[in-house]
């Protein structure tokens, strides 16, 4: 299955990313990119939990695509968000099953921002997306 | 100029940490631990484990006698009368649940809790939970604006109706010894019994429990390098009897029936189940190894590093401190800069320090945050750590800002 234009594009620079300052700056960056979520889509039902910053992720599905939308007040996990959003955009239920997320994240060489004991939302947040999708 | 920690060369793991280009800046969560502590627990491992107070074999009898003796070393740290004093728990946490149960058929509806504004989860949620099922009111003491316990309004909130007082020793976010002996002899005065949750407090200096005129004092282990998995709770004797058993099997129990039981008094009938041993065994260990130090220097090495951290952070512009802390830790935010970005970027340089709300979420709720950065010292700590932590932050903010 070949990338998303987007996904392709942060492969190419996350990969190329020298050091934590790099990829710190060019998360920040790409945290930037997202869409801003309108008030009412900060709702309560839109919350994150388990994230150490507010985040909120917002779901809808056209014609068999997920599209998503996420917001948060830290800029480190809405790079995270914004690099997740890249990959999973316009995916069917069944497709966004079967990817492997973390693979995603280790590819780009943020895998340690999937270990079990960070509170930076991230794992919350696929898990969240889980079950979005999964529901619809 | 450097001050270096002559007890640094005792906790191997510090070493290791080094080498894993970490520093250490967490000990408020957890201590690491001397090397004095890793030989108990592999001497008891490696020379015959048994079950305390059960077997009459020699394994037994030897495991037993270490066991007890802990407890006396726990009753001497903290100038008990009696060893009999010293219940063994499973944690500080546990310790306080156990109060909370086994005070509960002391209380009428209506009766009241006071705790303070700043307590950890485990010295609020426990009184919290008993008061929802008694009908109790929790009364909440608030706070002045250098984070300690507002002494003018707590001593009008305790009054007669007010069973039990349970406060902090020193607080784990905001690092203010609390006004405990004003507050402790108010509450006796009008009929209350008073727990004092020691956690952070035991680590700083001795403390004795006899001058403190407390009913009961709780502590963990595992902040006083010593084991996980342990807690101390001390109480007065005709406090301890006045306890209601609460978790019942093992040798807590004196007859046991199938229809009916008659239970040990304290320590033995609070401790239900095998307690863990070697971690006992190694918490008396470890107050060997701190009892051997000069208290002096330990508590003049605390203070400089403190100075020093406090002066680094407030030679820093946009960084504002939580309350004004004493010793051990600073918890601080910065103007325009979310806690949990600063912490990504600390963690990347390697500086192991605490992000979040530190188990006292109404406390940085009501100072207006969802989280703050802590960094806390131990006694293993030196200026090294310090001025990486501060090179870090530096580099973390200019990303940042």
């Amino acid at each position: 299955m070949s990338l998303p234009m987007a996904a392709q594009e942060a492969l190419n620079v996350f990969e190329q990313a020298a050091g934590w300052e790099q990829r710190a700056r060019l998360l920040m960056q790409w945290g930037e990119r997202l869409a801003p979520l309108s008030e009412e889509e900060k709702s309560e039902s839109n919350r994150v939990h388990g994230c150490e910053s507010q985040v909120w992720l917002v779901a809808e599905q056209q014609d068999g695509q997920w599209r998503f939308k996420g917001a948060s007040d830290a800029r480190i996990i809405r790079g995270l968000l914004a690099l997740l959003l890249v990959r999973i955009e316009g995916l069917s239920s069944a497709e966004l099953a079967q990817l492997d997320l973390p693979a995603w994240f280790n590819q780009l060489g943020l895998g340690r921002q999937l270990s079990p004991s960070r509170s930076n939302g991230l794992n919350a947040v696929l898990q969240r997306m889980s079950q979005l999708a999964a529901g619809a | 100029m450097f001050q270096p920690s002559p007890w640094r060369a005792d906790f191997p793991a510090i070493d290791a940490l080094q080498r894993q280009h970490q520093t250490y800046l967490d000990s408020a969560a957890t201590t690491q631990k001397p090397q004095i502590l890793l030989d108990a627990l592999s001497h008891y491992y490696g020379h015959g484990a048994a079950n305390v107070h059960r077997a009459q074999h020699l394994p037994g009898a030897l495991a037993t006698q270490a066991f007890e003796r802990s407890r006396e070393k726990v009753a001497g740290w903290l100038n008990a009368v009696d060893s009999q004093q010293i219940v063994f728990t499973h944690g500080a946490t546990s310790a306080l649940n156990l109060l909370a149960y086994g005070l509960e058929p002391l209380f009428e509806a209506g009766d009241e809790i006071a705790i303070s504004a700043l307590e950890h989860h485990a010295n609020l949620l426990p009184w919290q939970q008993l008061a929802q099922r008694r009908g109790l009111k929790l009364v909440v003491l608030p706070l002045d604006s250098r984070g300690l316990i507002d002494l003018n309004i707590a001593l009008q909130l305790i009054g007669p109706r007010t069973r039990v007082l349970a406060v902090s020793q020193l607080s784990n976010v905001l690092g203010a010894w609390q006004p405990l002996e004003p507050l402790l002899a108010h509450a006796q005065a009008q009929g209350a019994l008073t727990v004092v949750d020691g956690a952070q407090g035991v680590v700083h200096g001795r403390h004795d429990v006899r001058q403190l005129g407390c009913d009961f004092y709780v502590f963990s282990s595992h902040k006083l390098y010593g084991p996980d998995g342990v807690g101390v709770l001390y109480g007065r004797s005709e406090a301890l009897a006045r306890l209601r058993h609460w978790q019942f099997g093992g040798e807590m129990v004196q007859i046991a029936d199938y229809h009916s039981a008659s239970f040990r008094p304290a320590p033995l009938g609070f401790e239900a189940g095998t307690p863990p041993i070697a971690s006992v065994i190694g918490l008396g260990a470890s107050l060997d190894y701190l009892a051997g130090l000069d208290a002096h220097a330990v508590a003049e090495h605390e203070a400089g590093l403190h100075r020093h951290l406090l002066r680094g952070l407030n030679d820093r512009e946009g960084i504002r401190l939580l309350g004004q802390p004493q010793l051990a830790l600073a918890s601080f935010v910065v103007d325009g800069v979310h806690n949990a970005d600063l912490a990504h970027m600390l963690t990347e340089q390697g500086i192991a320090v605490r992000a979040g709300h530190h188990c006292a979420m109404p406390l940085l709720k009501s100072l207006g945050l969802d989280g703050a950065i802590r960094v806390s010292l131990g006694l293993y700590n030196d200026s090294d750590d310090l001025q990486r932590f501060f090179e870090a932050l530096d580099q973390a903010l200019e990303l940042l800002r």
